[in-house]
This record gives C-alpha cells, structure tokens and sequence, in this order.
C-alpha cells in the first residue's frame, strides 16, 4: 500500500487481447491492492462483453513513458530512411513474387 | 404401471430443477442487493456479475422446470407466482446479505457446493440439464476464484477483518446442512443418472471449505445441529420478505405484462 | 513568461490541427482545471445515477427486465470508472475526487437528485435521461483530451443499449393496460422537465461554455444541444401515444424544429445548489457504502503488504 491516507489502493494500467493472434491493447486502468484482484477487477470492468481472451495488468508506477518534448530526437530521426521501406527500390517489371 | 412412473419422474425432475433454480435466483436476487453499496468500485462491479450470472442460470432452469411440470408456466410465472412455501431454494442462499465478510462467508459456502454439483451435473443422462450445467459451471468456477480470494484477504487482512468474516462463517454454518438433504426425488433421479447423489458431495465440500479457511487463518465452526426446512418449504423469515418485494408489481397488477 | 506564450502557442495550435492533447502534454492550468472539474463531474454523474435505477432492479417485474437493469446499472458503474481513470490521468487521484463529491464540492448531474417513483421511471430515464446523456456523449468523443475521448468511444459504444431498453419497457407499458399506460405518461410528466435541464444553463448564462468550446472540449453548446434532442425526442413520444408536458411545444416550419416552453430555472438551479428532492439521500448513501466499506479496502490492502514483505524475505 503506498499511502495509508489514499482510500483506493493503486492503479494498474489494463491491456486486453480481444482475439488470439492479436496484440493487447491498452483500454484504462482499475484500483486493486495486489496482482489477483487487479486481475479479476480488470476482467470484471473491462470484459463484460466478452471482448477479452488475454488481460494483462501492470502497475501504473511501472511504466515508464517517452516525453512529449522527446518526440522530436525520438521519433524525427526516422522521416530521412526511406529505404527502410520497399518502395525506395526499384525492381524490373515483370519480375513477381517480389 | 409405467404411465404412473413417467409421472412421479416428471414430478421429481420439475422438483429438483425447481431447487436449482430458486437457489440460483435468490442469491442473484440477493446479490443484486448489494448494487451501488460494494467497497469499492470494481467490487460493485464483480458482484453485480455474480448476480447477473446466477439469473441467467434461474431463467434457463426455471424454463426447464415449467417445460418439465407441462402446465405451460413460463420463468416470470414460476419465479413471480409462487410464495415461499413452494420455494426450493436452500436456506444458505436467502440468508440476508450482512456485511461484505458475511456475503463472502455465504458466498464460499455456497460456491464450493455449487462447484461440486455442477461440475457433476455436466455427466448427466438428461442432456438439457447437461447443458445448463456445463454453461453454468463455467461461470460457477470463476465465483469460486472471487470468494476464495476475498476468503483469504479477509480472513489474513487485519484483526478487524478476520474477525468479521469469522463471525460470518460461524453465524450461517448451521444453514451448510440444509444444502445435502435429499427427499424420494434425489433417490429417483440418481438412479436414473440425472443428478448426483448430494449427500455424498458433503464429505468432500467439507475437506474443501476447511483448506481455504485454514489458508486464511480462519476456523472452520464446529457446531453439529443443523437448521433444515427447504426442501419442504419451509425456510427462514427473510425469504418471504425478499419475494414480497420481487414480487410487489406483478401482484399488484395482475395478469399485466412488463 | 515568454515561454509559456510559446507553450500555449504550441498548443493552441496543436488543437487547431484537430490534434488531442495527451496526458504528458503541456496545457494551460485553465485548461487541466476544466477538464477535471468536468470529467469527475461526469464519473460522479455516472455513479451517482446507480442509485435510482438501482432502487428498482429487487423490483423488476420480470426476470428478463431484471438482467437488463441491473447489467445497466453496472455499466453506469463502469462508466463511471472508465471516467475516474481519464480523470486521474490529469494528476488527480480517484480517492481525491470521491472526496471532492462527499464533501459537496464537486457536483453531479442534477437529474440523479429526482425521486424514481415507479417502473415507468425505469423506461422513462433510459429514454429521456439516456437519450440526453448521449447527445452530450456522442459529441464528447471528439472531446481534445485523448483519455477523456477514449473513455467516451468507449462508453457510447456501451451506452447504445440503454436508451433502447428505456423506450422498450416505455412501449410495452404505453401498449399495457389503462393503468399501464397512465403509469407511462406520469413518468413522462415528471421527467420531461428536468431531463431538458440536463443540458445546463442557456449558452447565454453559462459561464464555462465559451472557453470549453474554444479548447475543443465541448463542441456544441448547451441550447443546440437541447434543441436537438427536442427535436428527436418529440416523435418518439408520438409514437408512444403519450403527452409531452409541454403547452407551448409547437412545430417552427421555418425554423425546421419544435419552439419549445421556458425551463423553470428557479427550480434548476435550487437542485443544482442542495435542494432537490433527493440530494441528500444520494450523497449519504455514497457515503455509507464509502464507510462501510473502509474495513474491506484495509484488509485487502494489509494482507497486500503481507504478502509482499514474505516475498521479500524470500528473496533475502
């Protein structure tokens, strides 16, 4: 428990697969003061529509997330690799499987 | 005579659907009660699907009963028509819903009985009823994992916790014994493979109940006296309270459809 | 200083893009204040509401009626959480707001503080209540703030049901016996009214309805809101055969929508201000369940630290 004056336990973030095959998904986040209850909480809160086959929970203080000022370093680096994608080469018409 | 024994098999079976589905709708019933007054949020939640599962399973059963008895009585007409003297539901089940310890005590007791019988009930010779059963044990093993869990945490939480959830326990034991009585229905139906023979669960629903409450530094009460009644009718004072106030609408209106 | 004119730049045009603002994101102060102020004004809204609907589901008079309520009780509960987590996203804490409610600081959609009298309620909140809930819902989705429009796709998603269900029970009690019907048109005229003021002051009086539509919160305003669900909702009562209490309700041919009556706003803002019929009650239950609740929240939370502190030492 982290605080004894907090009345809500601690927050866990919740990501659902919704069908084998799928990654899970981020969908919010449930109140529970250890990993089991976390567990059934987010499956009672976030499946009620039988929208779940796997659920993962991870508490909230474990997340660690890039900044809003990083996204320029992290993420604009990228813009000048084209030839990370397949259409920066060119190939011979006719040739196929390809 | 065999005429004469389709009947008196018809009558046990419509008796012991009638048994399942009254124990699940009252403690649906109950468990509704507790919406919007959980401990928390996500409890609210969790209990308010408990109590939607139990209903569903009394409107499968109960239809089962009304096609069973063949005087075209409908679920709303079993659930909303009779008074608690043709009630079949376990006297555990309609015990008020107390504190949150008293609800999880309640909803031990009665889950791990329910687990035993469903689970049996999946093997039985009436494929409708293995059908029900199969749907319903799935949801009942999921109620076993909530109560055990809230089992443990209240009963190893704080000293105010533990002794709740104790006194939860001790105050509705004697309502445990009423859950394996039988009546000429149960002999019949066992040996026709429909049910299993519940008396005969209780050993193993003991073993059961006094591992998870020594797990949770609970014991498990003594007391060997038994209250019994259900299976002729006779229950406790709050059952009637409870459908006076399922039923106050449709007795007030009668005949109305809703 | 320059640097905050900058940030609020970046923003501004950040939400002139049609972009969200994200939780880590830099907002005005006036900004963060609203939209909690609002968000757990909603989750509140959401759990609060439990409570009239709850009062009936014992009562539901069939057993099909009696799933349908109480599963759309719960989903208000989960709505009401699924609004907690975006709120808490913006640097709150749930335990915070849920005091900011006990304590009569944070306020709540009035129409909860309205007595449920009889079945017919049931249909007519799901209708009406609903009905109004999600004009205001459907536009919040595209709310600026990520978590709060996420949480909204979510529960629009979920809400669809709800107000279906309402009309459902208002038909068959409309098509029911005198009594029956009479019992439809009493829930009507009891919660027409109240339902209109759900969508909040007129634009003119609304002190926050300028700034949330410049942040992109809200997108439409009270009054277009109002008149939109008049307009939807007037045919729908037709169909029932019911009477909308209104004597000044009238088709407008050149307006293209119904002129409707004056809201008694003496009597919208005596609720706002504690003096609904039911205020009182709501808060004090929230706050029983809240109390009664306590000693289970500690428990768990102690047996957490139990366990935790085995593990350690295992560890060691």
């Amino acid at each position: 428990m982290s605080s004894v004056t907090d009345s809500q336990w601690p927050v866990w973030e919740v990501f659902v697969q919704t069908k084998s095959g799928m990654p899970h998904k981020h969908c919010g986040s449930v109140h529970a003061p250890d990993k089991e209850i976390a567990l059934q909480n987010a499956r009672d809160v976030y499946t009620r529509r039988s929208e779940g086959t796997n659920i993962w929970v991870v508490p909230a203080n474990a997340i660690t997330a890039s900044s809003p000022e990083d996204i320029g370093p992290f993420f604009d680096p990228s813009n000048d690799k084209p030839y990370r994608h397949p259409t920066f080469y060119e190939i011979p018409e006719g040739v196929k499987y390809m | 005579m065999p005429a004469m024994s389709e009947t008196s098999h018809t009558k046990a079976l419509f008796e012991i659907l009638l048994r399942l589905g009254d124990n699940s709708l009252v403690l649906g019933h109950r468990l509704s009660e507790w919406c919007s007054k959980g401990p928390i949020l996500e409890e609210d939640l969790a209990l308010a699907n408990i109590s939607l599962d139990c209903i569903g399973q009394a409107r499968l059963l109960l239809t089962y009963a009304g096609e069973t008895e063949g005087k075209g009585r409908s679920e709303d007409d079993l659930a909303y028509g009779r008074l608690s003297a043709d009630y079949r539901n376990a006297l555990l089940v309609e015990m008020p819903n107390g504190d949150f310890g008293v609800t999880i005590a309640r909803q031990l007791y009665y889950t791990v009985f329910a687990d035993l019988l469903y689970s049996a009930l999946r093997q039985s010779t009436d494929a409708q009823l293995a059908g029900i059963a199969a749907k319903a044990h799935k949801e009942i093993q999921y109620h076993l994992r909530h109560c055990t869990e809230w089992t443990l945490r209240l009963g190893d939480g704080t000293e105010e916790s533990n002794r709740r959830i104790q006194k939860g326990f001790d105050e509705l034991w004697a309502y445990t014994g009423d859950l394996f009585a039988t009546t000429e229905a149960d002999t019949q139906l066992v040996q026709a493979g429909i049910i299993p023979d519940v008396a005969a669960l209780q050993a193993a629903w003991k073993t059961q109940i006094e591992n998870i409450l020594s797990q949770a530094t609970l014991t498990l009460p003594q007391g060997t006296w038994m209250q019994k009644g259900s299976r002729q009718g006779i229950h406790t004072e709050h059952l009637s309270y409870l459908l006076g106030e399922m039923q106050s609408l449709t007795r007030a209106y009668p005949g109305a459809s809703w | 200083m320059e640097n905050t004119i900058q940030l609020e730049e970046l923003f501004d045009a950040k939400l002139e893009r049609g972009e969200f603002i994200e939780p880590k994101d830099w907002m005005p102060e006036k900004y963060r204040k609203t939209l909690i102020r609002q968000i757990s004004q909603h989750a509140h809204s959401e759990v609060i509401g439990m409570q009239p609907e709850g009062n009936w589901i014992t009562r539901a008079p069939s057993l099909r009626r009696k799933a349908v309520l109480l599963a759309k009780v719960q989903d208000e509960g989960g709505h009401g959480l699924y609004l907690y987590s975006a709120c808490e996203t913006l640097g709150i804490s749930r335990d915070e707001v849920i005091q900011q409610l006990q304590s009569g600081k944070a306020k709540y959609s009035s129409i909860f503080n309205y007595p449920t009298l009889t079945w017919a309620d049931m249909g007519a909140i799901g209708w009406l209540v609903d009905g109004a809930a999600i004009m205001n819902q459907v536009m919040l989705q595209r709310t600026s703030y990520g978590p709060y429009s996420r949480a909204m796709v979510r529960i629009c998603k979920e809400e669809s049901f709800h107000q279906r269900q309402g009309y459902e029970i208002m038909c068959v009690l409309a098509k029911g016996s005198p009594e029956q019907k009479a019992m439809a048109q009493d829930a009507l005229n009891r919660w027409w009214w109240p339902t209109l003021m759900m969508f909040g002051p007129k634009d003119a009086e609304s002190s926050n309805s300028a700034e949330s539509i410049k942040w992109k919160i809200k997108r439409e305003t009270n009054d277009e809101l109002r008149q939109k669900f008049v307009d939807r909702t007037v045919p729908q009562a037709e169909h029932l055969g019911l009477t909308v209490p209104d004597k000044d309700l009238k088709w407008n041919a050149e307006r293209n929508s119904y002129d409707f009556g004056e809201i008694d706003w003496e009597e919208f803002w005596n609720v706002v201000q504690g003096n609904g019929p039911c205020n009182k009650v709501r808060i004090e239950n929230h706050v029983r369940a809240h109390e009664e609740g306590k000693w289970v929240r500690e428990a768990a939370a102690a047996y957490a630290a139990k366990k935790a502190k085995a593990a350690q030492v295992q560890v060691a």
